[in-house]
This record gives structure tokens, C-alpha cells and sequence, in this order.
């Protein structure tokens, strides 16, 4: 591939470089984007995308969706490049970490305690699943995704048995809640007064929070000690083992992490959306479509196939609704076919 | 294939003992079984498990042939389900071409294959785990495609009122005709695998899923090798699918949802996924556990029990019942099991 493509990239004759081309290609495509999002639509365009507002809102909601995606991923990812694992109950731990969170956050009262409670038990289940379940059948890729489909099978059953199927709303407190305004203008009335455009203030805290946790996982992975054997791990693990790093700590790490966001993204996305029966199933796609476009074990894919997903989901929704899977789907497919590796996946 | 050569088989005793007496016993017991179960039992019990022995029989021939499982196959399956129902008759009134049987059935089996092999096409960019991510992901991206979407798949209510044909003066969907259509499908199913496995392309499959890239350098184009494995499989899986929706009278986005996708997995893995009995074996089982299972636990909580099943053969044997019957072989005079060279 990267043979065929070699003739392509000396484009030396024009005068620029590949990475020049692409630089101009994303500055041209922010500049799109700034506008669509910032100037007020002439009316041709507002008749193509039906209104300024829906789309906005559309690539908000995108955005929000896919930090909550970021977070159930990431862990997936995590895990997986490191461990080989496909954790397929990773969606059963997000619907766990978002009961648990529902429980915690009503009967004390305090939804931050839910929160917090959501990433610690789910954090222990995940060690206790590492070390009851995967050390055991460690080396064996089948057998270990086949165990977690069962515990997933598992899982959902005995949730339904103590939460039953109805829907719950996690309450979130007040100084989260309401609308703020956003300095985007929507349309301009006939008196020429500007409407902006308002958006939940809860959504954008989500968002914020996703951003900083990613920071966060990105600073932990490339600056610490930790993170320099969870790298060395991913990318060979027999010889991390040979230099004397206890792998089966780092293994625990891993998973409490990766468990433990997915439980903070279930509090955190049942108090933007709701909690139900299923959602584990709705979740589990998303993480492995995620995963899959972006690359496994790199948490910087998973950002990037997060935003692509999250976004064509929500503008899929407002422009196409009976075929919004469709773009999902579409956007795998598609990946695979160029890059079957995802990506920032690394060919193996 | 014991169904089917039984007859000729007395005129050639070499042949009889290429089918192997157990397979002659099966096919006795399966062919008198009507005689002694009740209606309950044949249709089910005995046909259901048959369908879905079917369905897990075209992932066995996947995982154990090509070494890719899949968890898409109930989707295969589903979509020869709905060319049914939308190019036969249905009573939900949307769509129903109304095209006889005898061109619905196999078109839809052919539609069915096709889309596996465009599943498999895309599967197997990647390799080994991979497969059932993207598979996963695949079919549970067919399930919100086939809820959300009105105008094809008629949403959330899908399609009823689907009927089995009645020909030759026989009402097809009868318990007793059912059953003996089901056992003939999956008889022939299960000898055309038994033959496959053996053939040239079998033995190459099979030579791919171990070692892929001497494959490749030998001069096999190891990437057709699997697709066509995915398009043979979505034939079964079709013609599953077709009985199915016969059996049901519906089909819907339910039919094809994630449980339903693991539920096939689940059935071929307790089979075992060494030998394409297998997976009848484990459709028995998991039919039996379904339908029993409301009596030991409680009427909600069988998925549990399956769940509980499921990984504890995972954990205790990975080859299923099939690999508890390996270790318990030669405890047993297996010679006699075996015709000589």
C-alpha cells in the first residue's frame, strides 16, 4: 500500500510537500466549519441543511454523543491493545456503572457521590474480572471473548431482574442544570434583533469533562511511568514481562481504568439521556464501531472515531432518520476498506 | 446424506460403512421420531432445534472450517426472512409482491448468501478477533437498521402473517410435514458440509485457517477461499432463515436482534465446533434448556441459566458437548465406532 501510494506523494513539481497539502486541506476545512457554525446562513443554505438551528444543534448534540463515546471507548481500547481482549461486556459495564450511579445519587442525594461511586465499583468489578476471569484463560483469544459474551448474557439478565425494564432519569443537581447561551446566531428576526442559540449547560459539561479526561489518559499514557509500560505493553508484551515489569499489575491497571470510565460514562450519559434495559447492546456498538475506525489500542483514534461517529449519528438523525445507522455503518466499511487497521491503528 | 443414501446404499455395503453406523441410527431415530413425540415436541422442540442446528451449522462451518466466527449469521439468516416476507405475501400490508414460493424461497437463500459473502468480504480485511467485532458490529447495526426503517423493513412491527406453501395437497407449516421438511433441509445441509469439508475447497479452507500466509505464498487466493466459505454459509444460513419465518408466521426487528445473534454462537459453541453435528447438538440442548428452563428457575430468569451454561463450557471444555464426548471416547469401545482402513 504505502508503495503504491510512494509516486503520489512526490509532488515535489507543484512545490509542496504531502504534509503541506494536508495542513492547507484541514485549515480550509476549519475555516468551513467556523463559518457554518459562526456567520449568519444566506437562505439558500438554510433551504439545502433546513435550518441553521438544527444543524448546530445537530453538530452539538454530535459532539456531546461523542464525548460520552470517547469515554466507553477509551477503555475498550485500552484494554484491548494492551490485553487482546474484546471485552464484549464492556456495554454491560457502562449500564452497571449507570444504575449503581442511580442508586448512590438517589439515596444520598448527591449525584457527584453517584458519579464517584460509578467509576470505583466499576473500577473493582473490572480488576475482579482481570484477575477471576482472564488470568485464567490468559493467551487464549476466543475462549476469553466467548467468556465475556457470557458474562454479558449474564450481566443484563440479573440487571433486569433487580432494576426490571422500566426507564430511569438520573437527577443531576442544580447548578447543572438549565440552558446556557451560546455566542452562535441562529437567525436574524425581521427587526433585526439576532437569536442566538441555546444549548443545555449539562451537555457542555459532559463535553468538557470528556475533553479533559482524554487529556488526561493522553498525559498518563505518554508521561508517566505507568503509561511507558502500558505503551511497552502494547506493543509487546512478552518482552515488557522479560524486564521485569509485574505485567499482571499493569493488566489490573488497565482494566480498573478502562471498567471504571466506563462506569463514569454510564452515571454520566444516564443523566444526559436516560438508563434502560438495552442501552448496554447501544453502547457496545458504539464502542466496537469506534474502535474499529479509529484503531485498536490508541486512545487518540478512539477520540477521533468517537467524534466521527457521535457526529454522523446526531446529523444522520436530523437529515436522514431511518437511515442514520446506515452513515455509521458506512463510515466502518469504509475504513476497513482503506484502512482495515483503523485509523491510527498500527498494522501488525 | 444417511437420509438420502440409505436406499442405494444396500447395493453397495462400501458405502454403507463410509456413512458410519452412527449416522445410520441417527437418521433411523430422527425419521421415526414423529411416531413417538406429540405435536409439541416435533414442531417445538424437533424443528426448531433443526432451524437453528442449521443456523449454527453455517457459523460451525465458519469458525470450525475457516476460523472466523461470526456473529452475523442470524442477520444472514433475517434477511432471507424478510426477502420472504416482502417478496412473498404478508398480511402487515406493506410491500408483499406476492411471488410464489418455489421463486421466493430461493431467491431469498440466494440473497441471503450474497449479503454474507459481502459480510465476509469485509470481515476478513481483518483477521482472527476482529471478525466477531466487525460481525458484532454488523449485526447489530442490521437490527437498528431494520427497527429505525420503515419504508423496507416496516420498522419496529416487521411483518406477519407469513405462511408456509401448501403443494402436493400438504399444508407445509402441519407439525408433522414441518418437521420432515426441517430434518430434509438440514440432512441435506449437513451432508453437502460433510461433503465440502472433505472436497478440495474444504481441505484448502481448512489448510488457510492454519497457516494463512504459506497459503498465500504457495499461489491460493486466500481471500476468495473465505468469501466463497461466507457465501456457502449464507446459503444454509438462508434456507434457515426461510423455515424460520415459515415456523414463526413472522418475522421482525426481535428476530434478529443481539440476543438472538449470541443465541447462535452460543448453541454452536456448547455443539462444539469440531464436526458439523455439533451444532444440532448444542440447538438441542439450548431448545430443551429454553423450553424447560421456566420450570427449574423461574420463567425470567433462563438466560442466566444459559448465560451460567454457556461459561461453564467455555471454561470446562472449548470444544462443547462434542469435546466431552472426545475425552469420554475412549473410555468407551470406540473401535467398534470405527469401520477399519
Amino acid at each position: 500500500m504505502s508503495l503504491l501510494e510512494q509516486p503520489r506523494t512526490s509532488v515535489e513539481s507543484t512545490g509542496f510537500t504531502r504534509k503541506q497539502v494536508w495542513g492547507l486541506f484541514w485549515l480550509l476545512l476549519a475555516a468551513v466549519v467556523a463559518w457554518l457554525i459562526f456567520a449568519v446562513w444566506p437562505a439558500w443554505l438554510n433551504a439545502v441543511l433546513i435550518s441553521k438551528k438544527a444543524f448546530v444543534s445537530a453538530v452539538m448534540n454530535g459532539l456531546t454523543l461523542a464525548g460520552l463515546y470517547f469515554l466507553v471507548a477509551s477503555g475498550f481500547t485500552l484494554v484491548f491493545g494492551l490485553m487482546r481482549n474484546v471485552n464484549l461486556a464492556h456495554g454491560s459495564l457502562y449500564l452497571l456503572g449507570a444504575y449503581i450511579g442511580y442508586e448512590v445519587g438517589a439515596r444520598t442525594g448527591y449525584w457527584l457521590l453517584g458519579v464517584a461511586a460509578g467509576f470505583v465499583v466499576l473500577a473493582v468489578v473490572g480488576v475482579l474480572m482481570q484477575v477471576l476471569v482472564f488470568r485464567r484463560l490468559e493467551g487464549d483469544d476466543l475462549r476469553q471473548t466467548l467468556v465475556t459474551i457470557g458474562i454479558s448474557i449474564v450481566a443484563a439478565d440479573l440487571m433486569l431482574a433487580v432494576w426490571g425494564g422500566q426507564t430511569y432519569q438520573l437527577a443531576t443537581p442544580e447548578w447543572l442544570d438549565g440552558a446556557v447561551t451560546l455566542p452562535v446566531i441562529t437567525a436574524v428576526r425581521s427587526n433585526g434583533a439576532s437569536v442566538f442559540l441555546t444549548y443545555p449547560f449539562y451537555r457542555l459539561v459532559v463535553l468538557a469533562a470528556a475533553v479533559v479526561i482524554g487529556v488526561g489518559l493522553w498525559l498518563m499514557l505518554n508521561r508517566t511511568r505507568v503509561g511507558m509500560m502500558i505503551r511497552a505493553g502494547v506493543d509487546d508484551r512478552a518482552m515488557l514481562s522479560a524486564s521485569g515489569v509485574n505485567v499482571h499489575a499493569v493488566f489490573a491497571i488497565v482494566f480498573a481504568v478502562g471498567a471504571g470510565l466506563a462506569g463514569f460514562a454510564g452515571v454520566v450519559g444516564g443523566s444526559a439521556l436516560s438508563v434502560a434495559p438495552g442501552e448496554d447492546v447501544r453502547y457496545l456498538l458504539a464502542s466496537l464501531v469506534v474502535v474499529i475506525v479509529g484503531g485498536m489500542g490508541s486512545i487518540t483514534g478512539a477520540a477521533i472515531g468517537a467524534l466521527l461517529i457521535g457526529l454522523a449519528e446526531q446529523i444522520g438523525l436530523v437529515y436522514f432518520p431511518t437511515y442514520g445507522v446506515v452513515l455509521t455503518f458506512v463510515i466502518m466499511v469504509v475504513t476497513l476498506a482503506i484502512r482495515p487497521q483503523g485509523i491510527m491503528g498500527k498494522a501488525r | 446424506m444417511s437420509l438420502v443414501a440409505t436406499t442405494p446404499a444396500t447395493e453397495r455395503p462400501a458405502f454403507l460403512g463410509k456413512i458410519g453406523a452412527g449416522h445410520i441410527l441417527l437418521a433411523a431415530a430422527l425419521i421415526f421420531y414423529p411416531a413417538v413425540a406429540n405435536d409439541f415436541f416435533l414442531t417445538q422442540i424437533g424443528g426448531y432445534s433443526l432451524i437453528f442446528g442449521m443456523i449454527g451449522l453455517s457459523l460451525m462451518v465458519l469458525a470450525g472450517y475457516g476460523g472466523m466466527v461470526s456473529l452475523a449469521q442470524i442477520t444472514v439468516a433475517g434477511i432471507a426472512g424478510y426477502a420472504v416476507a416482502i417478496f412473498g405475501l404478508n398480511n402487515s400490508g406493506v410491500h408483499g409482491f406476492g411471488w410464489p414460493w418455489w421463486i421466493v424461497a430461493p431467491f431469498a437463500m440466494l440473497l441471503a448468501a450474497i449479503v454474507s459473502a459481502l459480510i465476509g468480504w469485509v470481515a476478513v480485511r481483518t483477521e482472527g478477533i476482529y471478525t466477531i467485532m466487525i460481525t458484532l458490529a454488523i449485526a447489530t447495526a442490521a437490527f437498528y437498521f431494520a427497527q429505525q426503517n420503515y419504508t423496507i423493513f416496516n420498522g419496529f412491527p416487521g411483518f406477519n402473517g407469513l405462511r408456509a406453501p401448501e403443494f402436493w395437497g400438504v399444508n407445509w407449516r402441519d407439525p408433522v410435514p414441518f418437521y420432515y421438511l426441517c430434518l430434509g433441509c438440514a440432512a441435506l445441509a449437513y451432508a453437502a458440509v460433510l461433503y465440502c469439508s472433505r472436497s478440495t475447497f474444504g481441505l484448502t479452507l481448512q489448510a488457510i485457517r492454519d497457516n494463512p500466509r504459506r497459503m498465500r505464498a504457495i499461489g491460493y487466493h486466500v481471500t476468495a477461499h473465505k468469501v466463497f466459505a461466507w457465501f456457502l454459509s449464507g446459503l444454509i444460513a438462508g434456507l434457515a432463515g426461510v423455515l424460520l419465518i415459515w415456523f414463526n408466521g413472522r418475522v421482525s426487528p426481535g428476530t434478529i436482534n443481539v440476543a438472538a445473534a449470541i443465541n447462535v454462537l452460543v448453541i454452536a459453541v456448547i455443539g462444539g465446533l469440531k464436526h458439523p453435528i455439533g451444532p444440532f447438538l448444542g440447538a438441542v440442548v439450548v431448545v430443551l434448556m429454553q423450553t424447560f428452563a421456566i420450570d427449574i428457575v423461574g420463567a425470567e430468569r433462563f438466560n442466566t441459566l444459559i448465560g451460567l451454561v454457556f461459561l461453564m463450557i467455555v471454561f470446562v471444555s472449548p470444544d462443547g458437548i462434542l469435546g466431552l464426548w472426545e475425552r469420554l471416547k475412549p473410555h468407551l469401545a470406540q473401535d467398534s465406532l470405527r469401520p477399519g482402513p
